[in-house]
This record gives structure tokens, C-alpha cells and sequence, in this order.
């Protein structure tokens, strides 16, 4: 049973909040000699595993070390190019850090204000009059449940997809919403949440969810 | 953890009533001017309005009205959450737009007398805005006054309510 994290859309599309909840971290460290026998790009500002998976590592993880030392887009701390370095084999054996990439705040609030139209289009496309749009959305790994409230608010929970009670969970989270953000004066509407009372309570409740089922709340 | 959330937390209406007086007292100290104070009202009415109906939506779950005698209920089951009193639904106009909500009792007024130079203020013009501001985030403008009010020695306190018009340009996409 896992909540991987709940995002709050305003009216006019913008991210207003975003919790990380449960994701698991995958972190994987290796000695590698010379040549490498992974192939790295660089893309979105990050090295990644273009192909060659092997012990863990898979396509698409993000190269986050070299030998201890961070890596900060292609360069390394003292500046070093991490490509060029890879290429000289008098730098190996090497010991190379991969994580799976986080995603940024930056492609979140991307990503949600691309769910805006998605929702609107679907219901548009809607055979039927009075269509409500996405409720949930299905993939082979998690389903993202979203619930709009009728001032247009939508409170979206991606989740396993075996975790059951997630719409009523979103409605707990909107009452939540309506206590913790609303009501605290210093929070002015349509702005990102930083209220941090709102913050421990919705993470109570999700951790009681995972913990003891929907029904306990 | 939602226990403590669901069972509203109670507060004595009498703690209530003397705040709400001690505002519009500090008001009056403030503008002099009577016709001000029932503007500003409006507007703090308002402000509260706006951010109250998610409240009462996220307690509630009413879905949408589609019909203003809906809204009436709404709004009467709203004062019985919020203040805990029902005030009666009365006065249809023919087109149904229009109706009337009567208080007899008001725990806004409860200890309160006019004085003579105040004749012209509207003491509870805060539900006016509160009203206005719920009504629109749900794509709804009304327009809300007064037309008796028992501190004016009426028997008792009417508010009306109009409905001007749907926001057809804000409704939410997936409502329409």
C-alpha cells in the first residue's frame, strides 16, 4: 500500500501545492574500468543511461556521483567536465553513483498545468452531456486519482494502483484544505500552500491510510 | 485524527457575538463615516465568504444547484452550520430570482442596541458580503440587502437575496 504523493491544482491551473509522500529511492553505486560499457547522454540538464542496463541500473537514471564527488548538470564539483573525464581511461576504474531522476519543481508545476487542459478536453470529448472530466487516470504502475471540487479546485493523489479508498481520501485531504490553508489569514487565495500545519496534518492522514486503511479516518 | 476534524469544534455564540461587536465597534472608531462602515463590512463579509463555501462544500458534499430554490436550502443549511440558527425561507418573487430569509433570532444582535447616530448602519451587513462572496466561487452572483432589520425595531430581520446571473466564464471545465 503506497501514496506517492498528492498535488493541489487551482482554479486557473496553476500548482498551488505538492507533497511528496512515499517514493521509494533507488540508489545504485559501481566500480567501473575502462571502457564503460553504459552509454550516457546528456538530456534535460542531467547525464542519464541512454542504453545499457545492467545490476540495477536501468535506462533513464541519472548519473548523481563520480568517486563521491556530485554531479551538477554535466560538471563535476571542481568544474570538470563528467563526459570528457569518462572518455580518458587514465581516470579509471571509476566508481559511478546512479539514481532515478527526481523531477524538479519547476517540471512539476509543468506537469500539472499540462493535466489543466487534458481534464478539459476530456470532457469535451465526452459522448454523454455533463461529463466530469478525469477522475482517475490508469497505468501499469500507479493511477492518479483527481476529484474537482465545484470551485474548480482539483486535489490529485497518485497512488499505487491496488491502493483502494483514494477518492475518499482526496475529499479528506479537501477538508483539510479547507481548515489548514483557508482559514489561516496569512494565506491569501490561488497562491502556492506554505502553510505548515496543512503540511503535518495531510501527512498523518496519508501515513493512517497506508498504515490502516481508508476506513480509519 | 479527522475525529477531532469532523466533530466541528463549538465556540459559546456569546464569545462570538461580542467579537463580531467589538469589530464593528472599532469600525465606527475608525470611519466615522456610517455608510463606510457598512462598506467595509461588505467587503470583510466577502473576503470571508470566498474561502468559507470550501468549508462548507468539503463538510457538506451538496453538489451543484441548478435551481435557485436549491441555493435557498444551501444557504439555509449554511447559516445552521456556521451560526446554528434556520432562518425561514419566504417572499418568492413570481419569477422565482428572488427570495427572503427571516431571522427571528440573531446571534450577530444579541446584545445589541443602535445608538441614535447610527441609525443608517447596517449591523449585520457582514452576511451580505459573506453570502456574495460563497455564491460567486460557485459560479453564482447574487445580489443581498436588508429590508428589515429588528435593531430598527422591525419585527424582525429580513435579508434579501437576488439572483443576478450564472458565471458562465468561470465555471470549471468537466461542469458545464
Amino acid at each position: 500500500m503506497v501514496i506517492y504523493g498528492v498535488y493541489i491544482v487551482s482554479k486557473s491551473g496553476g500548482l498551488i501545492f505538492n507533497h511528496d509522500h512515499n517514493v521509494p529511492k533507488v540508489e545504485h553505486e559501481k566500480q567501473f574500468t575502462y571502457p564503460l560499457d553504459i552509454k550516457l547522454t546528456y538530456e534535460n540538464k542531467k547525464i542519464v543511461v541512454a542504453f545499457g542496463q545492467k545490476d540495477g541500473i536501468n535506462v533513464g537514471h541519472a548519473l548523481t556521483a563520480v568517486n563521491g564527488s556530485s554531479v551538477t548538470g554535466r560538471e563535476l564539483d571542481d568544474g570538470r567536465d563528467v563526459l570528457e573525464m569518462l572518455e580518458r581511461p587514465e581516470n579509471f576504474p571509476v566508481n559511478l553513483k546512479f539514481s532515478r531522476a527526481k523531477m524538479t519543481t519547476n517540471e512539476k508545476i509543468f506537469l500539472a498545468s499540462m493535466f489543466y487542459p487534458l481534464f478539459a478536453i476530456a470532457s469535451q470529448l465526452s459522448p454523454e452531456p455533463r461529463c466530469s472530466g478525469i477522475e482517475v487516470l490508469e497505468a501499469d504502475t500507479f493511477r492518479l486519482y483527481c476529484y474537482q471540487t465545484l470551485t474548480g479546485v482539483k486535489f490529485m493523489i497518485v497512488a499505487e494502483p491496488s491502493q483502494p479508498g483514494m477518492e475518499i481520501l482526496s475529499k479528506r485531504v479537501y477538508e483539510l484544505y479547507a481548515d489548514y490553508a483557508l482559514k489561516n489569514p496569512f494565506y491569501s487565495l490561488e497562491m502556492p500552500i506554505r502553510c505548515e500545519l496543512f503540511e503535518t496534518n495531510l501527512q498523518n492522514l496519508l501515513e493512517t491510510v497506508e498504515k490502516s486503511g481508508i476506513s480509519n479516518v | 485524527m479527522s475525529k477531532t476534524r469532523l466533530d466541528q469544534k463549538k465556540v459559546n455564540s456569546e464569545l462570538f457575538t461580542l467579537t463580531y461587536g467589538a469589530l464593528v465597534a472599532q469600525l465606527l472608531k475608525d470611519y466615522e463615516n456610517v455608510e463606510d462602515v457598512n462598506k467595509q463590512l461588505e467587503r470583510m463579509g466577502y473576503n470571508m465568504g470566498i474561502r468559507l463555501i470550501e468549508d462548507f462544500l468539503a463538510r457538506t458534499g451538496c453538489g451543484r444547484c441548478y435551481d435557485f430554490k436549491d441555493t435557498a436550502e444551501k444557504i439555509q443549511m449554511g447559516f445552521k452550520i456556521f451560526l446554528g440558527i434556520t432562518p425561514t425561507i419566504t417572499n418568492w418573487s413570481p419569477a422565482g430570482d428572488e427570495f427572503s430569509l427571516c431571522f427571528e433570532v440573531n446571534p450577530l444582535t444579541e446584545f445589541v442596541e443602535l445608538p441614535d447616530h447610527c441609525l443608517n448602519l447596517k449591523y449585520c451587513n457582514i452576511l451580505t458580503g459573506v453570502l456574495r462572496g460563497a455564491c460567486e466561487m460557485v459560479q453564482m452572483e447574487i445580489a443581498c440587502w436588508f429590508v428589515q432589520d429588528q435593531l430598527k425595531n422591525d419585527s424582525t430581520t429580513e435579508l434579501r437575496v437576488k439572483f443576478i446571473k450564472r458565471l458562465e466564464d468561470a465555471i470549471p471545465a468537466g461542469d458545464d
